[in-house]
């Protein structure tokens, strides 16, 4: 299914997004006898980069109409296989360590440093004004940076020693809930790594469906994240029709938890619905505003609070 | 624990059936083994840096202490001959090399072994009692043994009844042991304990001196058709049983590992844990096994590269 | 078979130790203003390793201003998702560095490689990482909204584990918003020096850490610079003392981690084979020189003599030589005063009554060495039993019940830690009810994680080092 040539594809630098960044044109000042490689767009489960298993594609494309790429639309099948592969890595990824978690958050960011111009190429191609772009990129790697530092800190803090009266040890520690799907909002690459980011650093798995309109951003992510030492399956990436794949996900019985931030609000309410059938944790739709400080909200939707409970006595 | 005070643990099984209840409480008496603290030792033995001359004197060792293993279902008295060349001549570029401990078959196809090994101080090591699951009545067990004995294995490897063991069942494996101890006459018994399948190092350690009291002259952690087979701890949790026994009988009893040890670093680890638990005393082929096929050209290849200061590839050693 | 392991030494070369080095302040090499120095000897050869700068009054003076502006200007003011970015950049580059560092500490402290590589280099780079996601997440920490930093910190740290005693102060310093005068112990400056370079090459302003080597008169110009607003320090329960009086009436916050007398409980229902293994971990861990040292071995009679047996048959195994050696378990001691002292309270030991045990060990002829030493018959009135001798020496008394257990371990001003070894859940934390100590290990001995708070109860000290906890002796809160 994944092609070789789906990973690693040489990533434009520089800020030339003309020089054959996304939706590569043939190139109009520096090599103007030379025609970009453009990169195919496909999905992200369980490490590897399948098309859709469906063989369907949309077009992506700029703002002012500009044709960018094909983007996989994947189908329910792609969501049954990222789910199998979300549930295969729960148990080795939250069995790590939480600061070989945070280890490897943190070497995500120093990857997404590392792709900065080409993420700003893809939001400028999604529309963003230059500088915008380059704020937007600037603060996802913070996001990220600051969700990977709550790796080996959660436990503290949404964690304790409860004083029950009587003879006994009692203490509650937080656990990821297990796989959670995701419905990324708009935002193409800050709002998505502030979704993204919160729910695997307590050691969830997820899959997550992208911005329909502006696809791309996550699909680059998602070759950061390949190349990041994350275990293959801890995030997998769809792309396609969100009204067609959040009703899948929302229905899983393998699913434990949602994540509705990019579902339009008339859609909510049978997502939710759907989510009954195995009383999935859901976190609804947060608003917009992916700039300013979030808080501990999406870490700690996703975790269930364990308490232990031991005798004291000789 | 109170080792000390086993009074009655000598070389000869001297326990029946109606031991099963003291049994049991002697082995659930024994101290426990805490699955950190085995695992961090095992795993801080594992950093020594064992370099030139130790290097050269442990890969001697190592390969004079492999049971050169052959046990597929497809195995065929041609099979058995080319291990029994290689076993006897494990370099044939080298005659310094040593020859190996023994040649691990079947016990159909120890006749073969023996024939091939014939007047050379190479063992002829058999499996026996329903290798590997042991799930056969004991009369066939007993059967597998005297067959394997009466075409001369000089050493059983037999398999202990797991599902008696973690049943509680102490009884009947001490007893089947014991029977098989017996139908083995002048052979050494080596028991297998299947560690992978007894899960916790509790159970390791209680199956040892099961095993020890009921007349291993052997204690050997996997088949190697269960996964995890030899592991760094649980060989460190039987080095120490074997280590205890003996200062508690006098009697000494040898440890053999097989199963997942390919290479020369992996095999110099377990002489490590060995000089560093039970003691030099076991360090000789006499008392310590290393059950293997792959391993062998893994150990002549980086004796060569010792020699030679040149790194070396597969292509010069023999694959039989 | 007899297996001798050769020698295997650690390769030095990637260490370049010049022969001398100055103050480092406000991001400079600098030379002291009088011109003093003095030496570090690699005490394993007793070999001087380089010419040291002696930070004197106007140093001291110069190192404050330089921190005190860093902080009013740079690193006060710096958002904390900044200052989080320069400690991820520190803990990277130690990551990077690590094997240099971890040569060079068991070159100037004498603890064996396999120490410093395995144990005090990733515990130094994850203490950065651990504070380093703090910096911007403090007010999650339970501190208030917007808990604030003090300012300068005057950090004074001993020579048993250098750099990661400088990690335990500095990380949470610098994550917390603070600048920091740091001083290293006289005889183990060096990867202090190194890190002074690693600051540098993490960019970091300059003015946020300085360091100022230097003995005791500089330790006590630092905690007593009026410019300081903290004061922490890691060492003797005697000089913690003096430096409580120092700042008796000031503004200064002090925290302390200080001396041990730590009892190591085993019960007869052990887990025997890795108590032993803790026993000694718990005592020839660094040479002994640990403050939360399990140096008192306390074990419940009816398994003593068995447990005695094994602990020196397993003593007998240490390889006691080469700190550089791959496979020395027991390395140098740190100084030629630290290896008298251990030497005197040795020899008070068998006079008071107790018989010592050694195993037959063959220790270099230069250098400072002490065999890895067992005390038996040893009571609570014995001095062996209630001064820290901060060596490779175990004092053995006897239990029968778990009140006499905490009765004993309870019985000395110190409270760093405990340990405690039974297989039975409900008496582990009965136990660790009971004992007045700040970290109780049970079933395992001298575990460190940068998210454990760490530190003393009694004249151990007080704050502590580590995790939310740790947090607090740098906030003003």
């Amino acid at each position: 299914m994944s092609e070789a040539g789906g990973v690693g594809g040489r990533p434009p630098t520089g800020s030339m997004s003309e020089a054959g960044g996304v939706g590569g044109r043939p190139t109009e000042k520096m090599s103007e006898q030379r025609l970009a490689v453009r990169k195919t767009y496909k999905l992200f489960i369980g490490g590897a980069f399948p098309r859709s298993e469906s063989g369907r594609t949309y077009p992506v494309n700029a703002p002012e109409g500009r044709f960018l790429a094909n983007a996989s639309q994947a189908s329910r099948k792609d969501v049954r296989d990222a789910v199998g592969a979300a549930r295969k890595a729960f148990g080795g990824w939250s069995g790590r360590t939480p600061y070989n978690r945070g280890q490897i958050l943190y070497r995500v960011a120093e990857m997404l440093e590392g792709r900065h111009a080409q993420f700003v190429d893809e939001l400028r191609a999604a529309g963003l004004g230059g500088n915008a772009a380059a704020r937007e990129v600037d603060a996802a790697v913070d996001r990220w940076v600051w969700y990977a530092g709550w790796a080996d800190k959660l436990g503290a803090v949404a964690g304790s020693a409860n004083p029950v009266a009587g003879p006994y040890f009692n203490f509650s520690t937080p656990e990821p809930t297990g796989v959670v799907g995701v419905v990324a909002p708009d935002s193409p690459l800050l709002g998505l790594v502030s979704v993204v980011a919160p729910v695997i650093v307590s050691g969830n798995t997820c899959v997550v469906v992208a911005s329909e309109p502006a696809p791309l951003p996550a699909v680059t992510l998602a070759e950061v994240l390949a190349t990041s030492d994350l275990p293959g399956g801890v995030v997998n990436i769809l792309t396609g029709r969100r009204a067609e794949l959040a009703p899948w996900l929302a229905s899983h019985l393998d699913v434990n938890a949602l994540d509705l931030a990019g579902v339009p609000d008339e859609q909510v309410g049978p997502l939710e619905e759907a989510a009954a059938g195995n009383l999935k944790r859901v976190l609804r739709p947060t608003g917009d505003d992916w700039t300013g400080d979030q808080g501990t909200r999406r870490l700690t939707a996703f975790l269930e609070t364990k308490t232990v409970w031991h005798p004291v006595g000789v | 624990m109170q080792v000390g005070r086993v009074g009655d643990a000598g070389g000869v099984p001297t326990e029946t059936v109606a031991g099963t209840a003291g049994l049991r409480d002697f082995l659930h008496g024994l101290p426990g083994v805490d699955q950190v603290g085995v695992e961090e030792r095992a795993k801080r033995l594992a950093t020594r840096s064992i370099k030139t001359s130790a290097k050269a004197q442990a890969i001697d060792a190592a390969i004079a202490m492999v049971d050169l293993t052959t046990l597929e279902g497809a195995d065929t008295p041609g099979k058995v001959r080319a291990l029994c060349a290689k076993a006897l001549r494990p370099d044939p570029d080298d005659p310094k090399v040593p020859r190996v401990a023994a040649v691990c078959v079947y016990s159909d196809l120890v006749g073969v072994a023996v024939e091939a090994l014939e007047g050379s101080d190479v063992k002829v090591a058999s499996v026996a009692t329903s290798f590997p699951s042991g799930r056969a009545p004991l009369a066939a067990k007993l059967a597998d043994t005297r067959a394997a004995v009466e075409a001369g294995a000089d050493e059983i490897d037999m398999v202990i009844d797991r599902g008696a063991f973690l049943a509680g069942d102490y009884g009947k494996v001490f007893d089947e042991i014991a029977a098989v101890k017996e139908a083995c006459g002048d052979a050494h018994l080596k028991v297998i304990l299947e560690t992978g399948e007894l899960v916790t190092y509790d159970n390791v350690r209680r199956a040892s001196w099961l095993a020890m009291r009921a007349g291993a002259d052997f204690i050997k952690t996997s088949t190697g058709k269960v996964s995890p087979a030899a592991t760094l701890p649980v060989t460190l949790v039987m080095l120490e049983a074997v280590r205890d026994f003996r200062a508690a009988t006098g009697r000494q009893v040898g440890v053999k590992p097989a199963g997942g040890i390919r290479t020369t670093k992996d095999a110099i680890r377990y002489l490590v844990l060995v000089n560093e638990t039970a003691g030099p005393d076991w360090l000789t082929p006499q008392w310590f096994r290393i059950g293997a096929s792959s391993l062998l050209n893994d150990l002549l290849m980086q004796r060569r590269k010792l020699a030679d200061c040149v790194y070396q590839g597969p292509d010069y050693f023999t694959v039989d | 078979m007899n297996f001798d392991y050769a020698p295997a030494p650690e390769s030095a070369s990637i260490v370049d130790i010049r022969p001398s080095y100055g103050l480092f302040i406000d991001g400079e090499f600098t030379d002291p203003a009088d011109g003093r120095s003095f030496k570090s000897v690699n005490p394993a050869t007793e070999e001087v390793l380089a010419e040291i700068a002696e930070a004197g009054a106007e140093d001291v003076d110069r190192a404050v201003a330089a921190a005190r502006a860093a902080y009013e200007n740079v690193w006060g003011p710096m958002p904390g998702r900044e200052r989080a970015k320069y400690l991820y950049r520190i803990a990277r580059l130690i990551q990077e560095r690590s094997r240099e560092l971890a040569i060079l500490e068991s070159i100037d402290n004498g603890k064996p490689i396999r120490e410093s590589r395995d144990v005090d280099l990733p515990l130094v780079a994850a203490h950065f990482f651990y504070h380093a996601g703090w910096a911007d997440k403090l007010s999650y920490a339970g501190y208030g909204p917007d808990p604030r930093p003090l300012g300068v910190a005057a950090q004074v740290i001993p020579w048993n584990f250098p750099l990661l005693m400088l990690a335990w102060k500095i990380a949470p310093a610098l994550a917390c918003g603070n600048t920091v005068v740091l001083k290293p112990a006289e005889t183990t400056p060096l990867t202090a020096l190194v890190f002074a370079d690693i600051c540098r090459q993490a960019d970091l302003p300059k003015g946020v850490v300085n360091i100022v080597t230097g003995a005791g008169e500089t330790g006590r110009l630092l905690v007593e610079h009026d410019g300081v607003d903290k004061v922490a320090f890691t060492g003797s329960t005697e000089v913690g003392k003096q430096i409580a009086r120092s700042v008796a009436g000031t503004r200064k916050k002090l925290t302390l981690e200080l001396g041990g007398k730590a009892a190591n409980v085993v019960f007869d229902d052990a887990p025997l084979d890795q108590a032993v293994e803790g026993v000694v971990n718990g005592i020839f861990f660094n040479q002994g020189h640990v403050c939360c040292a399990g140096s008192r071995l306390l074990v419940h009679e009816p398994i003593a003599e068995e447990l005695l047996d094994r602990l020196k048959a397993r003593m007998a195994t240490l390889r006691v030589g080469d700190p550089l050696d791959k496979n020395t378990d027991v390395g140098a001691i740190n100084s030629a005063a630290q290896l008298e002292k251990i030497r005197m309270l040795s020899q008070v030991g068998e006079r008071e009554g107790a018989q010592r045990w050694s195993p037959p060990c063959e220790l270099p002829d230069r250098g400072y060495w002490f065999a890895p030493t067992l005390f038996t018959g040893v009571a609570q009135s014995h001095r062996i039993a209630r001064e820290e001798i901060f060596g490779p020496v175990l004092s053995v008394l006897t239990f029968r019940t778990p009140d006499e257990a905490v009765a004993k371990a309870n019985n000395t001003p110190y409270g760093l830690s405990a340990g405690v070894w039974t297989e039975k859940g409900s008496r582990i934390l009965w136990m660790a009810e009971r004992l007045r100590a700040g970290v109780v290990w049970a079933n395992t001995y001298n575990k460190f994680d940068p998210t454990s708070p760490f530190g003393g109860y009694k004249e151990s000290g007080f704050g502590r080092e580590g995790g939310r906890h740790g947090l607090e002796a740098y906030l003003n809160v």
